[in-house]
């Protein structure tokens, strides 16, 4: 791999250690991809600064001891603590210390404490044909498929070591080539499912089941799949699979049309996704007992035009069960009036981190009630529940009256 | 050198969210082969799964003990490889990870010896 002479003196530790060990690890993962040399990137969005034991801890502190600082402006995603809330945190002492220290490790080394896995929502946006080097799956998903910025799925050191270098390995979704859909599926689903919002959570479940590590073109969506709907698909894709791009014709800005989604190079046909591959997801996904304990909504964070529907439903209701809704402190800020309306029906407003990473909701008597597809995937296996899926609006009224109610998913 | 059997998996795991990094088994809810260890198995599958938070996962099991001695995937990945470059960076573990088109799909043992696969026993 050719590096510059700016590569090297940051390789030779003209930069500080920290910068050292941070270019050493981009030319290793680089020479494993075959990448021809680094590109400057724009920004970064940090993943590591989720606590998951202390080898992440350990090597935040190397890097600050190091003299550690990013290059490029760079937003940071949750962690496991809310500090706007701190009282909502159930979990021991010990580990909440140890990720505060993360958290403040990733801040003294420059990054904004954005505290949010939706950094999309957040200005400014990278700009279309932008290279990023962005964590955390959802965000990489969106940010290639709905903003046409261009990032690989980095993973958690990486998106550091990217961001105190400001350059990242050229190689995959990079590269013009590397963004060309691979497998072909075609969606083939009545008008009235593209106007439900839980159709693209469980497409986006079937796509990443299916697709594995290539890069899906969607056939069969329209407009209706605006960036709320493209969000859910992409965070379910993210989890069922190793999707960091999808294309959806006519709809995503790199797909105006099969042939520039495809491009040059021989892509597969996948199979249909139809009606009953959509039962299906919904029964791996919602495997409740009936019986409704708790409800949360908002993963990945909910968007300021989400929140604001959310509390337009809510106005003058009642939840009789937990209610908790996930967003980013800075859509937080934006809405005081729809905080108050989601306060006085009875939510928990939960920022800086999610209720399925972190101990927050405590033990639910029941199943938990979710519209995210990405909540659903996760949540039996990191908090030990048992999940049932619905749309905000099913969630909101299962709420009200204190078991599920379903307006179509109901098998 | 690596040696250790082949943990083939019917299907690709998270190792955030679908492994426990207290005890390094497979937790993911309807995983074939939920329950199953990774310690000491040289892992394999046809690629990563879902979050970027495995890089994590992945230097933490190793640190712990509780991870494979190595990783065959037959697309590179590299969340899994930052999170085995990183264990070797601060802890001098081991845990190369490869890609390789073998048929390995019968388990055994395997070795991995500077990035090449070799089958040891069946």
């Amino acid at each position: 791999m050719d590096l510059d002479s700016d590569d090297r003196a940051m390789l030779a530790g003209d930069h500080g250690e920290a910068a050292a060990m941070a270019m050493r690890l981009l030319v290793a993962v680089g020479r494993g991809q075959a990448a021809p040399h680094l590109i400057d990137i724009e920004s970064a969005h940090i993943d590591g600064c989720l606590y998951h034991g202390r080898a992440g801890l350990d090597f935040a502190r190397r890097l600050v001891r190091g003299g550690g600082g990013v290059r490029v402006p760079t937003t940071l995603n949750v962690s496991s603590l809310d500090l706007l809330h701190p009282d909502l945190y159930k979990g021991d002492a010990v580990t909440a210390g140890l990720a505060m220290e993360l958290m403040d490790s990733y801040v003294q080394m420059g990054c904004r404490p954005t505290w949010t896995c939706a950094p999309y929502h957040l200005e400014p946006r990278p700009a279309f044909g932008s290279q990023i080097a962005w964590g955390e799956s959802n965000a990489i998903v969106f940010a290639n498929s709905v903003l046409g910025a261009r990032t690989n799925r980095y993973g958690d050191f990486m998106d550091i070591c990217c961001a105190i270098t400001g350059r990242a390995p050229l190689t995959g979704l990079h590269t013009y080539e590397g963004r060309w859909g691979s497998l072909v599926m075609h969606v083939d689903l009545a008008g009235g499912l593209l106007d439900d919002d839980l159709t693209y959570a469980l497409i986006g479940h079937v796509v990443g089941r299916l697709a594995g590590s290539e890069i899906p073109v969607l056939i069969g969506l329209d407009r209706r799949a605006d960036e709320e709907r493209l969000k859910a698909l992409g965070a379910a894709a993210a989890s069922s699979g190793s999707i960091g791009m999808v294309h959806v014709v006519g709809v995503t800005p790199e797909a105006l049309t099969l042939e520039a989604a495809t491009g040059d190079a021989p892509h597969g046909v996948g199979p249909v996704i139809d009606e009953r591959g959509l039962e299906t997801a919904f029964r791996e996904l919602s495997r409740g007992t009936g019986r409704l304990g708790a409800v949360s909504v908002g993963t990945p964070h909910m968007s300021y035009e989400s929140l604001l529907r959310l509390a337009a439903m809510v106005e003058g209701r009642r939840t009789r069960l937990p209610f908790y809704v996930n967003t980013a402190r800075n859509t937080l800020e934006r809405a005081p009036a729809q905080v108050q309306l989601l306060e006085a029906f009875g939510a928990t407003l939960v920022t800086d981190t999610c209720t399925y990473i972190t101990p927050i909701m405590g033990d639910i008597d029941g199943d938990l009630m979710t519209d995210s597809a990405k909540m659903a995937y996760y949540a039996p296996a990191n908090l030990g529940v048992t999940v049932r899926l619905g749309s905000l609006d099913d969630c909101v009224v299962s709420a009200v009256q204190g078991r599920v109610v379903s307006s179509r998913w109901d098998l | 050198m690596t040696v250790g059997t082949a943990l083939v998996l019917d299907e690709p795991i998270s190792m955030w969210g679908g492994v426990d990094v207290h005890t390094g088994r497979i937790c993911e809810q309807g995983h074939p082969q939920h329950g199953e260890s990774l310690q000491g198995k040289i892992l394999v599958m046809p690629h990563g799964r879902g979050s970027s938070s495995s890089s994590s996962v992945l230097a933490e099991l190793l640190r712990t003990g509780l991870g494979p001695v190595g990783i065959v995937l037959r697309t590179q990945d590299s969340i899994l490889h930052i999170g085995a470059l990183v264990a070797e960076e601060l802890y001098h573990v081991s845990c190369p990870v490869v890609v390789s088109t073998l048929d390995i799909d019968g388990g055994g043992v395997w070795e991995i010896d500077d990035g090449m696969l070799r089958r040891v026993e069946k």
